[in-house]
């Protein structure tokens, strides 16, 4: 089994706080791995330090000829920004030297209206400037999608277009995804490994693995339901 | 009135110069560093005086060093930009004022007319040149970088090296305006015209194009009024940029 991602005792602090402390984690090649954990676990945290955004103590190793394709959490743009989906996909082509015609393909794979494409990116709805993010990742052909709450106010048929083709990509071209997320069911639904954060406590493994009930619990410090169709259930 | 085909080829590229890169720095909420960055040149020019070398020379020398200064104050310490910028831009104000005396202090301030020689005009035009290239290059980098400076990251850009340079392509456009406009009035031009071009403009090409016409139309047109008015071109050439942008909220209030 190659790895994708290999985590070493990886520490991240700011002004001696510590977020993150020895946490340590694999990755397999071409699998879906979920990170989840209350507010302020430090989930954007980790992320940043995996894209080599933020110094951090430990070990980081990605497989050789990684290519990233980042989606940040939810960005504030500023609403009369002159900049359209165009203009911001076009821009991500030209610095990944990636060739026209996969602005044309990307915005196929995650269904972007093609109005979109012409409107200031500040003028989008939520569901349109998110997939408008994802596409810009998938230019330039990337090996592993970062996604830091890619579905966050996107209406229910909109994270279902974004979750399918994530698996899509997956299964057709071999991607790695990371992605942080809230909610649970899609967690279990998309996830091969589970990645929970919470303060000076964390764990890892299979989604039926991780989220029982008192692991749950313990992550939160409330119980949590959450909805898993039956066909999926161990 | 006098023509010289060297300051109005000059004030056509320095215009050009201002109006790219100040979509950039309007965008990326620049406006009050515009404005503080242009007074650091005021102790150059002050120094240059003393030492009888060309005072914009030392303008560029003093602008170059406090936008390094600016820079490295900001990755290096955990304080608002604005922070660094008001207390470097009053200490460069209050220095440049001890040092520089009477005349020439206004001239410094607010700029003057003088006479254009070749050999400043040639570098002016190749500065211009220079400062337009560049944005032109690096504006889809720049772009990445201020919609997200993490996917501009992961696209393989530095993005502090990036800002670094966009600082001092910054710092020279100022550079450009000195003469005409002065410490107190340069920052004007590179914001005013892209203000305006932010107002009317829904595409990036839609913004560089209205901005740089704005910037070019300011600086020719107020040149012009200046010599017909008798009158400093530096306040002519703000005056000419703000009717601009006073049009421009004509146009879209409320839509």
């Amino acid at each position: 089994m190659k790895i994708a991602l290999d985590v070493e005792n990886l520490s991240v602090g700011f002004d001696r706080a510590t977020v993150i402390e020895r946490l340590s984690f694999e990755v397999p090649h071409g699998s879906a791995l979920a990170i989840i954990g209350p507010n302020g676990a430090g989930k954007s945290v980790l992320a940043r330090a995996l894209i080599g955004a933020l110094p951090h103590e430990g070990t980081i190793k990605w497989e050789a000829d990684t290519k990233i394709g980042y989606v940040p959490q939810k960005l504030d743009i500023e609403r009369d920004l002159p900049i359209t989906g165009g203009d911001f996909l076009h821009a991500k082509a030209v610095v990944a030297r990636a060739p026209e015609a996969d602005v044309a393909n990307v915005l196929e794979l995650v269904e972007i209206k093609p109005e979109s494409f012409g409107k200031p990116i500040g003028e989008l709805s939520g569901g349109q400037f998110q997939r408008l993010l994802v596409a810009a990742a998938l230019i330039g052909h990337p090996t592993v999608l970062l996604l830091d709450e890619p579905t966050s106010g996107v209406d229910e048929p909109g994270q279902e277009t974004i979750n399918h083709t994530l698996d899509r990509l997956r299964d057709e071209r071999g991607l790695t995804i990371l992605f942080i997320s809230h909610d649970l069911s899609v967690v279990y639904h998309h996830a091969t490994n589970v990645l929970c954060l919470s303060r000076g406590h964390a764990c890892f493994g299979a989604p039926r693995n991780v989220l029982t009930p008192q692991l749950l619990q313990e992550l939160y410090g409330a119980p949590v339901a959450f909805h898993v169709h039956d066909d999926l259930r161990p | 009135m006098t023509f010289d085909p060297n300051a109005i080829a000059l004030s056509v590229a320095a215009g050009a110069a201002a109006g790219l890169v100040g979509c950039f720095a309007v965008m990326r909420r620049m406006t009050l560093a515009a404005d503080a960055i242009s007074h650091i040149a005021l102790p150059g020019i002050g120094v240059a005086l003393l030492l009888r070398i060309h005072p914009i020379l030392g303008g560029v020398a003093a602008l170059l060093v406090g936008t390094l200064l600016v820079w490295g104050i900001e990755n290096r310490t955990r304080l608002a930009t604005e922070t660094i910028i008001g207390v470097v831009f009053s200490t460069a104000l209050a220095i440049g004022s001890l040092i520089t005396s009477g005349e020439e202090l206004i001239e410094a301030l607010f700029g003057g007319v003088g006479h254009l020689t070749t050999v400043e005009a040639t570098l002016g035009l190749v500065l211009a040149l220079g400062v337009i290239g560049f944005v032109l290059w690096q504006r889809h980098r720049l772009v990445l970088a201020l919609v997200s400076p993490e996917i501009a990251h992961t696209s393989g850009i530095n993005v502090q090296r990036l800002n670094l340079y966009f600082l001092l392509v910054f710092a020279l456009t100022i550079a450009l305006g000195l003469r005409y406009l002065g410490v107190l009035l340069v920052g004007s031009l590179v914001i005013i015209p892209a203000a305006t071009a932010k107002r009317l403009a829904r595409s990036l090409p839609g913004m560089l194009v209205i901005s740089v016409a704005v910037a070019i139309a300011s600086t020719t047109l107020g040149t012009w009024l200046s010599l017909s008015l008798h009158r400093t071109p530096g306040s002519m050439i703000v005056l000419v940029a703000a009717g601009f942008f006073v049009l421009s909220l004509l146009r879209r209030s409320g839509t």
